[in-house]
């Protein structure tokens, strides 16, 4: 084990698969010669500069359709690409390729084509950046067909995630937090530690009310439990999800019908949020284990706004979490 | 310098409006320089881009507007508003995210908007406002209007596909769009010559969409303001597109993460020091005194002017209010 951020935890999990396959290269905009906008590739590029004609740690003008095509089309190729988006809010202007293309052309081709491709960034709301550089739209992708979602929320996930990424012969969206990049971990150092897709974690055991959660707000789920634990002695579960497609619903619907409670949570806005696909589907599975109806933590319906106070109020945090225990507890 | 200095006041501009550019390129200096101790303390956040190095372009072209034109511009956008004439203290308070701001605190650096002077706001997604701008001027072409639309956008926005489509469209129904490419040599840490196939815009844009562009020295406020004369009122004679590249330099961070330290994986410290000796304030300062145009003592008092203009923005923004937390809730619909 070593102790190590995020953001670390991510380039240790790339430069291991680089260096074990010549066919991984990493693209996208200030990742070379910049060191990267949040320093996820530095020193990358250094690193791999006299293979392939310098190609392997690629600098890309400000153009996402241009690279996520360019990933896809290498992916097509037999090549596995890893395309950074400077944040997952510009990849927006690349949707057509992530929709229409990468996510369909295996099933298009009748399972002729492989798409081992890596679209990663960092993702999520913060830092006041206000309502278009501000914003988590996992659901989106969790939507589509053939797209692999992933938002790992630790260091070591970071890395164990990101390799089972890498090796994926499908296309995988890997959302990033940048709240995340600068937190501490234990990672192992093993390069062969994988996470395999579609297992979720419990990152703090409990009987009495199951949390469920993903990325950032993982670390806010835990801090409230821990505070209710204090007050009350209620001991909520708190589950990782760490992929939502695939989905581990079975780690879910086993902790909700021992603690017959659940609270869904996320960044993302709650209204058509991927908590509503959570909850519905823990009624479709679970209906008569629950004690109460479950509830739902996600942000308000608004684009995200500059000002700080009204920021604050626009992504969840630990306290709406907590009254959120409260009100399933009853 | 001395070349410039060599050079006549020019008599086709009158005084006033020699001391006004230099007026507007003070303020927008003078705005920006107290931001980084703002940001700093916490008054401000997210992304703040500044415009030091950049305000001859706003300067030159922006004060040409008539009633009726209408303007765009990227996420560096306090120069273009300052330029068009939105008040200081509103766009201080912005930066402040205060209920007094341009967009009631909702917006920040990037997105500044002063829909009553014709400013259709700054956009924070490179290339995401020239679409927009094409549409605007297509609304002044549909309307009959005699207006133009300009719009602001950097280096690196021209390698987005939708500038693309946006210039073609133009060239194509002939809409009275100006775009303002403000070169200032980098996108973020990547150089034009790394980023772009073509480093020659002028010819990229003319080629390719049948629209007449030309490049002028962005760093010389007279240069743009000439050269902006002549395209303006091209424009609403024809009612055509047009491409300017202004040449400039940015020499500060991209934005406030672009630190010293950083700047050091792209560009060199006696690269930014030759830059400076460009200008534009200095140059224009001194074009103005050996000129005879301006005296010293006369520029000075400009600059306390707008130091004092600054000051009360600051103060202003500082003692406003932030929006209520209702306000959260407020503008994502108009009423109806
Ligand atoms: C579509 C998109 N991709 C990436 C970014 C991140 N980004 C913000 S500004 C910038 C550089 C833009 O450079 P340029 O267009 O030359 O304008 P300048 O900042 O130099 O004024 C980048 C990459 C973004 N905002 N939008
Ligand atoms: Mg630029």
């Amino acid at each position: 084990m070593a102790i190590m951020r995020y953001a670390e935890a991510l380039r240790l999990a790339m430069t291991e698969e680089m260096e074990r396959d010549p066919n991984v290269f990493v693209c996208g905009e200030e990742v070379a010669q910049y060191q990267g906008t949040f320093r996820v590739t530095e020193g990358m590029y250094q690193k791999f500069q006299k293979e392939n004609h310098g190609l392997r740690v690629l600098d890309t003008p400000i153009s996402e359709a241009g690279i996520v095509g360019l990933a896809t089309g290498a992916a097509m190729s037999g090549l596995r690409p890893i395309a950074e988006f400077m944040t997952w809010s510009f990849a927006l202007v690349a949707m057509d390729q992530i929709i229409n293309h990468t996510a369909k052309i295996h099933y298009m081709s009748g399972g002729t084509c492989k798409v081992p491709v890596v679209l990663r960034g960092p993702a999520g709301a913060g830092n006041q950046l206000s309502a278009q550089h501000s914003q988590s739209l996992e659901s989106w992708y969790a939507h589509i067909p053939g797209l692999k979602v992933v938002l790992p929320s630790t260091a070591a996930d970071a890395k164990g995630l990101l390799k089972t990424a890498i090796r994926d012969d499908n296309p995988v969206i890997f959302m990033e937090h940048a709240g995340l990049y600068q937190q501490r971990g234990e990672v192992p150092e093993d390069p062969e530690f994988m996470i395999p897709f579609g297992v979720a974690d419990i990152k703090r055991a409990g009987k009495d009310v199951t949390i469920i959660s993903y990325s950032n707000q993982v670390r806010f789920c835990i801090s409230a439990a821990d505070k209710i634990a204090e007050e009350t002695g209620i001991e909520c579960e708190v589950i990782d999800l760490r992929t939502l497609i695939p989905l581990d619903m079975a780690t879910v619907i086993r902790s909700v019908e021992k603690t017959h409670r659940a609270v869904v949570v996320h960044e993302e806005w709650k209204s058509v949020g991927f908590g509503a696909e959570l909850a519905s589907r823990i009624y479709e599975e679970a209906f008569d284990a629950l004690d109460a109806p479950i509830e739902r933590v996600g942000g308000p319906f608004v684009p995200m706004p500059y000002s700080k106070p009204l920021e604050r109020a626009a992504i969840p945090h630990e306290e709406d979490i907590y009254a959120a225990i409260k009100r399933v507890i009853g | 310098m001395t070349k410039v200095a060599e050079k006549e006041a020019p008599a086709h501009i009158k005084h006033e409006t020699l001391l006004e550019l230099m007026r507007i390129m003070l303020l927008i200096r003078r705005f920006e320089e107290p931001c980084d101790k703002y940001y700093r303390a916490g008054k401000m956040g997210g992304y703040v881009h500044y415009y030091i190095g950049q305000e001859a372009i706003a300067a030159g072209l922006i004060p040409l507007m008539i009633p009726g034109d209408t303007m765009l511009a990227s996420y560096r956008d306090h120069g273009h508003a300052l330029a068009l004439g939105t008040e200081p203290r509103k766009v201080m308070a912005e930066l402040f995210g205060r209920a007094t701001g341009a967009a009631g605190g909702k917006g920040g650096s990037m997105h500044i908007f002063d829909m009553a002077r014709g400013f259709l706001g700054g956009y924070g997604i490179v290339g995401g406002s020239v679409p927009l701008s094409v549409g605007a001027a297509f609304a002044l072409k549909y309307r009959g209007d005699k207006n133009i639309c300009s719009t602001f956008f950097g280096d690196g926005a021209m390698q987005q596909g939708s500038v693309h489509e946006a210039m073609n469209m133009a060239g194509l129904y002939k809409v009275p769009c100006l775009f303002v490419l403000e070169n200032n040599k980098y996108a973020m840490g990547t150089s034009v010559e790394r980023h772009s196939s073509q480093t020659d815009f002028v010819k990229r844009v003319t080629n390719a969409y049948n629209i007449q562009g030309e490049s002028v020295d962005g760093m010389d406020v007279l240069k743009v303001r000439e050269v902006s004369e002549r395209i303006l009122k091209h424009m609403r004679e024809t009612g055509e597109p047009y491409f300017l590249e202004a040449l400039c330099y940015r020499y500060v961070g991209h934005g406030y993460a672009d630190n010293a330290q950083q700047q050091k994986f792209y560009r060199t410290e006696e690269e930014i020091e030759a830059q400076r000796k460009r200008d534009p304030i200095d140059t224009f300062r001194h074009f103005l005194v050996s000129t005879g145009a301006a005296t010293e003592k006369q520029i000075d008092d400009i600059d306390d002017d707008c130091k004092a203009i600054v000051a009360d923005a600051i103060e202003f923004a500082d003692n406003s209010p932030f929006p209520s937390p209702d306000s959260l809730y407020e503008n994502v619909f108009t009423d109806m």
